[in-house]
């Protein structure tokens, strides 16, 4: 690929139009192209550079300052194991540590078959869920050894595709509104066509995928559902 | 003391279709909107400044008193920030992903209130599926004609744009969030001037609120701002969602009156933390967040008032209170949290880009038994540095705060454990038990 | 919140009707500093208001030239505040009224000292073996304002060592401090951010676009301002140590900008040019080729022996034997053709004493005045020395700017730097009508391209209605005329300069010719018809035959009616005075033709060129940093060159040679040194009365004087002033810790004794009320003539009439033929790290013509003119308007077929057909 697609083209130049100054859109755009190829490529930053009136080097410099835009290739699925406080204190580490022997890699690593990646994350937002682990991003907890082992397998053999998109494919809602037609980001992924959660182009009302299991278990999960309860 | 104070910003939370229009409209949805819009812009501030809504994003400045520093000027933007990063701290990412009608509401009225046409969300990139209901609400927040040109057929009109961050703590940060969303990487801006209120985005006059503040908006417009600042006391109205974790139970997020409620509720009350785990012994809290200096057993019975822990040297900050029992080592902890800020310092400025690596490098020896009896003075030293005399609130040498807010749980570790810290020393390897996987 | 700009509470100066000029502002702030009360200016940073007083505030971040961001935090000092002191980045915040700054109490000491170990937490300590050991702010500030000891015992943070920035550019990550200075540059200064920080927090490195390599003509400039040895250059890396070095303060003669620099040697070689702080030139920026130039001065093909030729070689012989042959060669020809018959061309990169002579030679010794300086390439000599001239900072502070020349950024690099400087970040609005818009369009304010040929004709355009100038005060208005393409003849461009006159009264110009001392040759009248002073031949005659003794009878030949009498057999003899027509002048055949037939040429110059190649004489010069002098720049600036190096071999400065020649012919141009010619200029020539040796050559005119001088603008300086430049000594590392010969300049502040070092504004107000020196002819001491001073030219639009239509497209199209900053020069192919730069030569297009033509980008063209054809690459180019072609001048080495062998600079527009060819 490299190169934005005629497609992503037509959307970041969207993108580009809804703010008030061009280079506002610079990370929206890195994150479409990541959509795209997976991570950052070089022909995706020099079309960005392009799009916002920057230099390459600007953009490149500006998307290695996030640790969620890649200018590397990385697996098509991306751990972010949380070691933060209130995941170390539930074993983070551990889990960390399992996760690098199992896949045979360390944090920062990709898997020789491109698959995995393992990548030791900052405070993720799901405290609640210690320890928490993200895949390209969708929320996973708590995972203890067993539970990572299980995220692998069903990862491996396809169970999780319409919850958990390949790398890079984020937002996978568009911006309805000033937007002459919408395309799915994922429509334009050659590597997995099936994953596409994506709406349908054109349809305005069309409900988020509810693939996140957990932001499903939030509600059942949250003790204070049952003090609501007794509350009546 | 738990109170019946009512829920505001959790009380659809349990729905499980919370997130779509139609069970926002059910529950009362956009009538704050309406009922603003009846209302001339001065007047939904005069509620709000009633209110007494402090930010909720761990300054803790009023929200009123925010928007009425706004420079006059004929553009005003309107930047909500979701970027939630702060370790332990998971309230916002809860409210974007399960009531983000509540918080577009909230953002339509405060635009509205200051003269805003343009409004951002600034949405943790992290959270894909956050992002997606965010978009998804904004979406039909349009087509309902709560957004867009002649809102519900006034004359007020307003473009909201969902932004998605990139992966940098960094970006919480006020300006550094502008600078982020301006396209550039997440530098804050050296003050002056302090306030984004005076210069911010593009170069416009700009409030920044944070997603919950924004969230408790309709429900003051509603229901009047002295219904708010009925609930809690003092300086600290209203209810506020506090997020626990650690060695507790019942780890999870509890919306609970401000003030009245204390720590001890919060931990030990079986509707809400539960105690801590297994029946231990409660060794340290962190009450607002990593940058937050450490509380102990004696603070458990202060209520979460904002004046109250900052006068006991600490502050409420984000909102996150975490829970470390006795098998906790104090040196692990705060090297993990070092560590944190090691990674998450931008490198704008000096102070912090190589205090936060150099206390990194010296706490990971200590925890490894690689120490020297001197490294804890260097340790304190080396934070002087970056915050002169470790007093509270801090001082700075640093460009933000992000700097200063380092030395905290280094200087709580040391001043309270510092036999600890010789232990490490003297035994050449941690004395503590290794961290538990708790299975779920 | 408490506002540090705080109003004041001393001074109750308002504004009233009868004194409008009642400052509404006090015009100086009281502040304490370290305990003493001294005054600052509103809106000065306490950094600089700290220095002025003497008191040096340690700094890296910080460079005087660029926006303050205060991030490396070096700079902390305790303010006071109505909350009591804090530290504050004294480079960021501004004095306040009442404000009180301890810059060395405990608490700024302990803030200092603890950002300088953590900068040395990540900094290898690898001083021994760095380019900067000896000349490091890091170095230096670690040892005055450093904890004195480390206390760091990890490890530290490892990269790959050096890597390539871009050609000239290295980079050594482990030793950055991440003080953004070079990021910085790149995008606020050059506008070309090709370098940018890479990754966060301590990761950060400087980094490029994969692929993309930092080959702004600026990148030199972020080496000499990185304060530690992070950035390194590719021709000073490993070359000496900052002890080993001697330096003077000197102009550039790479171009006719004329930047200050410092010219630093070690055992007798240049090996650095710095780029010196000079506020109305270049404010220390300097471009690569003024930058590493100075390699030609030390190439080894550098003539240091006069060479004859005998059985049709060119064999080394003695200065005694080549001198009798030149005298004998122009002895011959006036004695059977007439002194008219000896022509001299070049000498626009020689001093002004050189060029002096040079004059005094043809016109008063051989009796010629077939001189030129320009090659057919530049502006009528009339026409740039009547034009009503501004300077580079009155075109910067005007309103407008109007570019109608060649690209500045290739031409005049510097100059393009101040006026994109300006544009980008002051508001100045420029109006780029260049035939094919230049680096300045990207911060123009309009771009309204010219027709190739037509310049004349966009005048209306730009002033009438709708147009950038509609109702524009000619006084806001700055003309950068030049010559924007070679290939179009220099009458469309006046007339340009005459209709804008017309159209915006009190209108000002500078002038955009390239050649180093053009603008002296000119005011020392190597052109033909002109005196030196200005003054055209007709009205100088007099005064200079009182002065002089003869004059030539009439008006001489231009470059080119030269290289047509020496082709057509009516030239005897020509003397090339460091020029190279071969490789210089627009039309390579004629010049070929020209330089095969005549029968006596005579070369002097720098380096054996493919002119020199063809002289009988070739006569070995001193080049820049070998010879002392003036040099005039294109504002008619003239400041002081300093010698710093022994020519090579028995090489001669200029004058000398001119002595010596005129001596052959029997004459005496009467000068024995240097100072001597300038006093007789500043006697003789009525532009530069006033420029006194001591104003020009003192230590006092570093920033040297304009011409002509209008009395007190001389900064000599009041009795008991430190003559000494000031410089900022973490702005230029490496200009502080050297030794310093000729004009006296130094760094650091913290070494005056305070109180010593008078407010910035001595100068002019120890001046004040002294009366400027009188202009009246009396004053000149005259060798007892009585014949009047003559007035220099003015300006007179209708001597400048459009020319006749261009020729009718036929072609297709118009052709631009611009140059490039590097070419196939004999100078910039003399400096081994700059002639690998020059680009090949390309044929751009805009992509609609592309396709019309049905070629590919990258494909071959032959491009046909009247003249001749040549096969080139076309390259697609959107900035090329439509119907127009551009090529570059003088990119195809000299013995290959080039742009000069299909173009005549005469013509006023020149054409050409495009046509696709099979490979
Ligand atoms: C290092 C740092 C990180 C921050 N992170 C966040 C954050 O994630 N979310 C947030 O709302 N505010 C964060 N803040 C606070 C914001 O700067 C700002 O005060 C807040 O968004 C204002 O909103 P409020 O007034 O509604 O609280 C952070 C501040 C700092 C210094
Ligand atoms: S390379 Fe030098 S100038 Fe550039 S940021 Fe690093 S230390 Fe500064
Ligand atoms: S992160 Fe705030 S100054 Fe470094």
């Amino acid at each position: 690929m490299g190169r934005l697609s005629a497609e992503n083209r037509q959307r970041a130049e969207a993108i580009v139009a809804v703010y008030p100054e061009r280079r506002s859109a610079l990370v929206p755009l890195c994150h479409l192209a990541q959509a795209q190829d997976g991570y950052l490529t070089e022909e995706a930053m020099e079309d960005i550079a392009k799009l916002c009136g920057v230099s390459p080097a600007e953009v490149r410099g500006t998307a290695s300052f996030y640790d969620m835009l890649h200018t590397e290739p990385v697996g098509r699925y991306v751990f972010a194991i949380c070691t933060n406080i209130a995941c170390m204190l539930a074993g983070a580490y551990d889990v960390l540590g399992h996760a690098e022997e199992r896949l045979g890699i360390h944090s920062g690593q990709t898997t020789p078959d491109g698959m995995f990646t393992i990548e030791e994350a900052e405070c993720l937002a799901g405290c609640d869920r210690a320890v928490c682990v993200q895949v390209n991003h969708r929320f996973f907890g708590p995972v203890d050894e067993e539970g990572f082992d299980r995220l692998v397998e069903d990862l491996s053999a396809g169970r999780l595709d319409g919850t958990v998109p390949p790398h890079g494919v984020l937002n996978r809602v568009h911006r309805a509104v000033g937007l002459p037609a919408r395309q799915p980001v994922s429509a334009t992924i050659s590597r997995n066509p099936q994953s596409a959660g994506a709406p349908p182009a054109g349809a305005l009302a069309e409900s988020a995928p509810s693939g996140d299991a957990v932001a499903k278990a939030t509600p059942e999960q949250n003790p204070r559902k049952e003090k609501e309860g007794e509350a009546g | 003391m738990l109170t019946d104070a009512p829920r505001i910003v959790t009380r659809r939370i349990e729905h499980e279709d919370s997130h779509t229009l139609e069970r926002y409209l059910a529950t009362g949805g956009y009538d704050g909107l309406r009922k603003a819009l009846s209302m001339t812009p001065e007047q939904v501030q005069e509620e709000v400044n009633a209110a007494s809504l402090l930010g909720r994003g761990g300054a803790g400045f009023p929200a009123g008193r925010k928007w009425s520093m706004l420079r006059k000027a004929e553009t005003t933007y309107l930047v909500v920030n979701g970027d939630e990063s702060e370790p332990a701290t998971f309230k916002d990412h809860l409210l974007i992903e399960r009531d983000p009608h509540q918080i577009v509401e909230g953002t339509i009225i405060t635009a509205y209130a200051i003269g805003a046409a343009q409004a951002f969300i600034f949405c943790r990139g992290e959270f894909a599926l956050g992002l997606e209901r965010l978009t998804q609400a904004v979406n039909e927040a349009y087509s309902h004609g709560a957004l867009g040109a002649g809102i519900f057929g006034s004359g007020f009109s307003l473009d909201l744009i969902v932004h998605p961050g990139a992966g940098a703590y960094i970006c919480g940060e006020e300006t550094a969030l502008l600078e982020s969303l301006e396209g550039k990487r997440g530098f804050p801006r050296i003050k002056p001037p302090y306030f984004p209120a005076v210069i911010g985005l593009y170069g416009e006059p700009t409030v920044v609120n944070n997603v919950e503040t924004m969230s408790n908006i309709p429900w003051i417009v509603l229901n009047g701002g002295a219904a708010f600042a009925a609930l809690g006391q003092g300086t600290s109205t209203g209810t506020r969602m506090f997020a626990l974790s650690g060695h507790v139970e019942r780890p999870g997020w509890y919306e609970l009156e401000m003030s009245k409620t204390t720590f001890r509720d919060l931990i030990y009350d079986p509707s809400l933390g539960g105690g801590v785990r297994y029946g231990r012994e409660l060794k340290a809290i962190i009450p607002g967040g990593v940058s937050s200096p450490w509380f102990f057993p004696e603070h458990l019975d202060m209520g979460l008032d904002q004046d109250a822990v900052g006068k006991a040297g600490s502050m409420l900050g984000s909102g996150s209170i975490v829970v470390m029992d006795e098998t906790t080592c104090a040196v692990r902890a705060a090297w993990r949290i070092s560590r944190f800020f090691h990674r998450e310092s931008c490198g704008q400025c000096t102070p912090c880009r190589e205090g936060a690596g150099w206390i990194d490098k010296i706490m990971r020896r200590l925890e490894d038994g690689l120490g020297r009896e001197e490294d804890i003075d260097l340790l304190l030293d080396a934070c002087d540095n970056i915050s002169p005399g470790l007093s509270w609130p801090p001082r700075q040498t640093t460009i933000c705060v992000l700097g200063p807010s380092i030395p905290p749980s280094i200087v709580s570790g040391i001043h309270r454990f510092r036999d600890e810290f010789l232990l490490h020393v003297k035994e050449g390897g941690c004395p503590m038990p290794p961290d538990e996987v708790r299975h779920a | 919140m408490p506002d540090t700009t705080a109003t004041t509470t001393t001074t109750t100066t308002t504004a009233t009707p009868d004194t409008p000029e009642a400052p509404a502002k006090p015009e100086t702030l009281a502040i304490t500093l370290n305990g003493r009360e001294v005054t600052a200016q509103p809106g000065e940073l306490i950094i600089e208001a700290a220095e002025r007083h003497g008191v040096f505030i340690p700094r890296f971040c910080y460079h005087p030239r660029m926006k303050p961001v205060g991030m490396c935090r070096m700079c902390l000092v305790e303010v006071s505040s109505p909350r009591g002191p804090s530290l504050q980045p004294a480079c960021f915040v501004s004095v306040a009224d009442g404000q009180e700054i301890e810059t060395e109490s405990p608490a700024a000491r302990k803030a200092q000292e603890g950002v300088l170990e953590f900068l040395l937490v990540n900094h290898p300590l690898d001083c021994p073996v760095c380019d900067k050991g000896g000349e490091c702010p890091l170095q230096d500030q670690a040892m005055s304002h450093g904890p004195g000891e480390s206390r760091f015992i990890e490890e530290k943070r490892h990269w790959a060592k050096p890597i390539v920035l871009g050609p000239l550019t290295l980079l050594d990550r482990e030793r950055c401090i991440q003080c953004a200075r070079c990021t910085r540059f790149a995008e606020e200064i050059a506008g070309e951010p090709l370098i940018d920080f890479f990754s966060r927090g301590d990761a950060i490195e400087v980094a490029t676009f994969p692929e993309k390599p930092f080959d702004s003509y600026f990148a030199g400039n972020t080496i000499q301002i990185c304060p530690v040895g992070a950035l390194t250059s590719v021709p000073y890396r490993f070359k000496s140590r900052p002890w080993d070095l001697e330096q003077v303060e000197s102009t550039c003669t790479f171009c006719a900008v004329g930047c200050r620099v410092a010219v630093q040697s070690s055992a007798g070689k240049v090996v650095r040019f710095l780029g010196i702080d000079s506020g109305p030139v270049n404010q220390s920026w300097l471009c690569d080729r003024g930058r590493y130039g100075f390699e030609a001065v030390n190439a080894r093909e550098r003539l240091g022996q006069p060479l004859c030729r005998k059985d049709g070689e060119l064999v080394p012989v003695s200065w005694n034997e080549a001198l009798a042959d030149v005298g004998r060669g122009i002895r011959e020809a006036v004695s059977s053709q007439g002194p008219a018959s000896v022509g001299i061309i070049g000498g626009a990169r020689l001093p002004n004493e050189g060029q002096y002579a040079w004059s005094k030679l043809a016109r008063a010794v051989i009796g010629t005045d077939n001189v030129d300086a320009q090659l057919g390439d530049g502006l009528p000599a009339e026409l740039v020395v009547s034009l009503p001239q501004a300077t580079i900072d009155e075109a910067c502070h005007s309103k407008y700017v109007v570019v109608l020349a060649g690209d500045l950024r290739e031409e005049l690099p510097i100059l393009h730097l101040r006026l994109r400087t300006a544009a980008a970040h002051h508001g100045l609005l420029v109006v780029d009508c260049s035939p094919v818009p230049t680096a300045l369009a990207e911060v123009a304010a309009a771009v309204v391209p010219a027709k190739p040929g037509e310049s004349a004709a966009s005048v209306p355009d730009l002033v009438g209605s709708g147009g950038p100038l509609e109702g524009v005060d000619g006084s806001d208005v700055v003309v950068v005329l030049g010559r924007p393409s070679v290939s179009e003849s220099a009458d469309s461009v006046a007339a340009a300069a005459a209709a804008f006159v017309r159209a915006l009264p009190g209108v000002r110009f500078l002038p955009a010719l390239r050649r180093a001392n053009v603008r002296g040759a000119l005011d020392m009248g190597l052109a033909p018809g002109m005196l030196p002073g200005r003054v055209t031949l007709e009205a100088g005659r007099s005064w200079y035959e009182s002065q002089w003794g003869s004059m030539p009878a009439s008006a001489g030949l231009d470059t080119r009616a030269m290289l047509e009498a020496a082709a057509a057999g009516t030239m005897r003899v020509l003397v090339l005075l460091g020029a190279d027509p071969l490789c210089d002048f627009p039309d390579r055949d004629l010049a070929t033709r020209a330089l095969e037939r005549i029968p006596f040429l005579v070369a002097i110059g720098t380096l054996p060129t493919a002119s020199a190649q063809l002289a009988d004489v070739v006569l070995p010069a001193a080049g820049p940093t070998e010879r002392g002098g003036t040099t005039t720049n294109i504002e008619g600036r003239v400041t002081h060159l300093a010698q710093k190096v022994v020519p090579p071999g028995v090489a001669r400065q200029d004058w000398v040679i001119a002595s010596e020649i005129a001596e052959q012919l029997g004459l005496d141009l009467g000068f024995d040194h240097l100072e001597g010619i300038w006093e007789e200029i500043e006697e003789v020539v009525p532009s530069h009365f006033g420029a006194t040796v001591e104003a020009v050559y003192g230590p006092a005119g570093a920033d040297g004087v304009v011409l002509p001088v209008s009395g007190v603008g001389l900064s000599l300086l009041p009795p008991g002033a430190d003559p000494r430049r000031r410089l900022d000594p973490v702005a230029t590392p490496g200009i502080d810790s050297v030794i310093t010969q000729g004009a006296p300049m130094f760094a650091g502040f913290a070494e005056v004794p305070s109180g010593q070092v008078a407010e910035s504004v001595a100068i002019e107000e120890a001046w004040a009320g002294v009366e400027p020196p009188a202009l009246s002819a009396d004053s000149v001491r005259t060798s007892g003539s009585s014949a009047p001073r003559p007035a220099p030219a003015t300006f007179d639009p209708d001597r400048w009439p459009v020319p006749g239509a261009p020729v009718p497209d036929s072609y297709g199209f118009r052709l631009v033929a611009r140059r490039f900053l590097y070419d196939q020069g004999a100078l910039v192919q003399a400096s081994p790290s700059l002639g690998k730069l020059a680009p090949r030569q390309r044929l751009h297009l805009r992509r609609k013509e592309l396709q019309q033509l049905g070629i590919e980008d990258g494909g071959k063209v032959r491009v046909r003119s009247a003249r001749g054809e040549l096969i080139v690459p076309v390259e697609l180019d959107e900035s090329v308007p439509g119907g127009v072609a551009v090529l570059g001048f003088n990119l195809e080495p000299v013995d290959e077929p080039g742009l000069a062998s299909i173009i005549d600079a005469d013509e006023v527009a020149q054409t050409v057909r495009i046509e696709t060819v099979e490979d």
